[in-house]
């Protein structure tokens, strides 16, 4: 058996685990995939946090992805992650850089077994803040400035690729270079907020392909976290597993402990568990139904027949699902426009599935499930008349209830 | 018999020596063999079959490499490619010459 064949059957433990440590965020990115910020009163706490990263030593899991959220505004951001240093979990954070100043930048130069990756969204403050919000661009730019003057070792800049700033690749790179930092582009899925952008920010066929000759053309000096896999049907394949790792060599913990198969898969259906039942998290990653079934051999239902099938293996399941395609049908950027044909073919009344946990700003409180509003009367209370006796010092005296 | 002629050209790895697991390196039992993980390179590598784990993790307690091989029952059809795979974890930081004390 080939080892992809094995990681289709899952593993002991994940390879790749993303940890969301919370909701909060400073910023509101148009194509958040947590929906993320306000922080939820629910999250893990710091004794919580540390059990899991306990947990994970155990289970041999040698790095985690944390994100959020942004995570540094967890007050015990820092303590958890010299916790998990200190206990053989590496770390690997995603940040806006919004606290990453002289200071932060020289504790983390000097801290071993850290990864940073600083998000930037455009090349240029135009097309990042467009996406991330005003000032972005500068505090994206501040952190990289000041990690490049503490002589930290190649921190990561992180691109969610768009239609906006596909043509900025070379820019990126040079950036990139600038900082002495390493390069690392994403695929733009429509989880979260971003389903509320997809059609207008996925990047067009013709910029797939750019895309996908860009990255052969440089191989592995440019990470992609293996999330254009789906682009392998071009020709050759991208470095990487390529494979759809959901709940296979994946998942996603998220603020208040949810697990799920995949960090772009924030929905009932894809929900393992939580790591505060009895098993933990590795009770949810080795026992749940949800993975156990992901864990099954794919049979790639209408894809099955496409020549391309081994390339791609049917693409993403949180982008085919969050667009209303069948799961075992093509990906909706699948190279060979058999996706754009499935999204032309939805029924006008198809509904799309929507996550069911949204803490944007603008959102509902505690949304998992939100509360029905409740309609509230103001009415005023007519003026008081004479006490019933003067000495009734029942706080009910002359209560008339309003009906 | 193999030797180290079969080994990739440019590799200094020498099935004539004791060799070990780095100390930086931990080894994750999983169902096809054992994931690597290097804390120093922080790169994840893999040993495809459960009996390269059992040769690597044995490395240590042999004089060389090739009685750590006879130790583990490795197939002699198979030595020169355990001996390709051992010289690319040589190469890669998994596995290292241990010096001339700690050689038993």
């Amino acid at each position: 058996m080939k080892l992809v064949d094995h990681f289709q059957y899952g593993l002991n433990s994940p390879i790749c685990l993303t940890w969301e440590l919370t909701y909060a965020c400073n910023l509101a990115c148009v194509h958040c995939l947590s929906s993320s910020g306000r922080r939820d009163p629910r999250e893990l706490t710091t004794a919580e946090a540390k059990s899991v990263i306990d947990e994970l030593q155990r289970m041999q899991v040698f790095y985690v992805n944390i994100g959020g959220g942004e995570p540094t505004v967890r007050p015990d951001f820092w303590e958890l992650l010299d916790y998990a240093i200190g206990h053989q979990v590496g770390v690997k954070f995603s940040t806006n850089g919004i606290k990453l100043d002289k200071k932060r930048a020289a504790q983390l130069a000097a801290t071993d077994y850290v990864d940073i990756q600083i998000s930037l969204d455009g090349a240029t403050s135009e097309v990042n803040d467009f996406v991330r919000g005003p000032g972005s661009y500068d505090t994206a730019m501040r952190a990289l400035e000041n990690l490049a003057e503490a002589g930290f070792g190649q921190p990561k800049i992180s691109v969610v690729m768009t239609r906006q700033n596909v043509d900025q690749l070379d820019e990126f790179k040079a950036i990139a270079d600038k900082f002495g930092a390493q390069l690392r582009i994403t695929r733009l899925r429509p989880s979260g907020r971003g389903a509320d952008v997809w059609d207008e920010l996925h990047p067009t066929a013709a910029q797939q392909r750019t895309l996908y000759d860009w990255l052969v053309a440089r191989g592995e000096g440019v990470l992609t976290g293996d999330s254009f896999f789906h682009l392998s049907a071009y020709g050759q394949a991208l470095p990487g597993l390529n494979l759809c790792g959901a709940g296979r060599v994946v998942c996603l913990i998220d603020p208040v402990g949810d697990v799920y198969a995949c960090p772009f898969a924030i929905h009932e259906n894809f929900l393992a568990g939580n790591v505060r039942s009895p098993g933990g998290f590795e009770g949810v990653w080795r026992d749940s139904a949800l993975f156990a079934d992901l864990r099954k051999p794919q049979t790639g239902g209408a894809c099955a027949s496409c020549s391309f099938f081994d390339s791609c293996q049917g693409g993403c399941m949180a982008a085919k699902f969050f667009t209303g395609l069948p799961l075992d049908g093509p990906d909706p950027e699948c190279v060979r426009g058999f996706g754009e044909q499935a999204l032309a073919a939805r029924a006008d009344d198809a509904a799309i599935p929507k996550s069911d946990v949204d803490h944007s700003r603008s959102a509902p409180r505690n949304s998992r499930k939100p509360k029905a509003p409740v309609p509230l009367t103001l009415t005023v209370r007519p003026p008081a008349g004479k006490p019933d006796r003067a000495c009734d010092e029942s706080p009910l005296a002359g209560f008339a209830p309003l009906v | 018999m193999s030797t180290s002629q079969e080994v990739r050209a440019g590799s200094s790895f020498d099935p004539a020596r004791g060799y070990r697991c780095s100390p930086s390196v931990a080894l994750r039992p999983e169902p096809f063999g054992a994931l690597v993980y290097h804390f120093g390179t922080r790169r994840l590598s893999f040993l495809k079959t459960p009996q390269l784990v059992t040769v690597v993790s044995g490395l240590a307690e042999h004089p060389d490499v090739h009685s750590a091989l006879d130790a583990a029952d490795v197939d002699p059809a198979q030595r020169p490619a355990y001996l390709r795979a051992l010289a690319g974890l040589a190469d890669n930081g998994t596995i290292e010459p241990r010096s001339a004390e700690e050689r038993t």
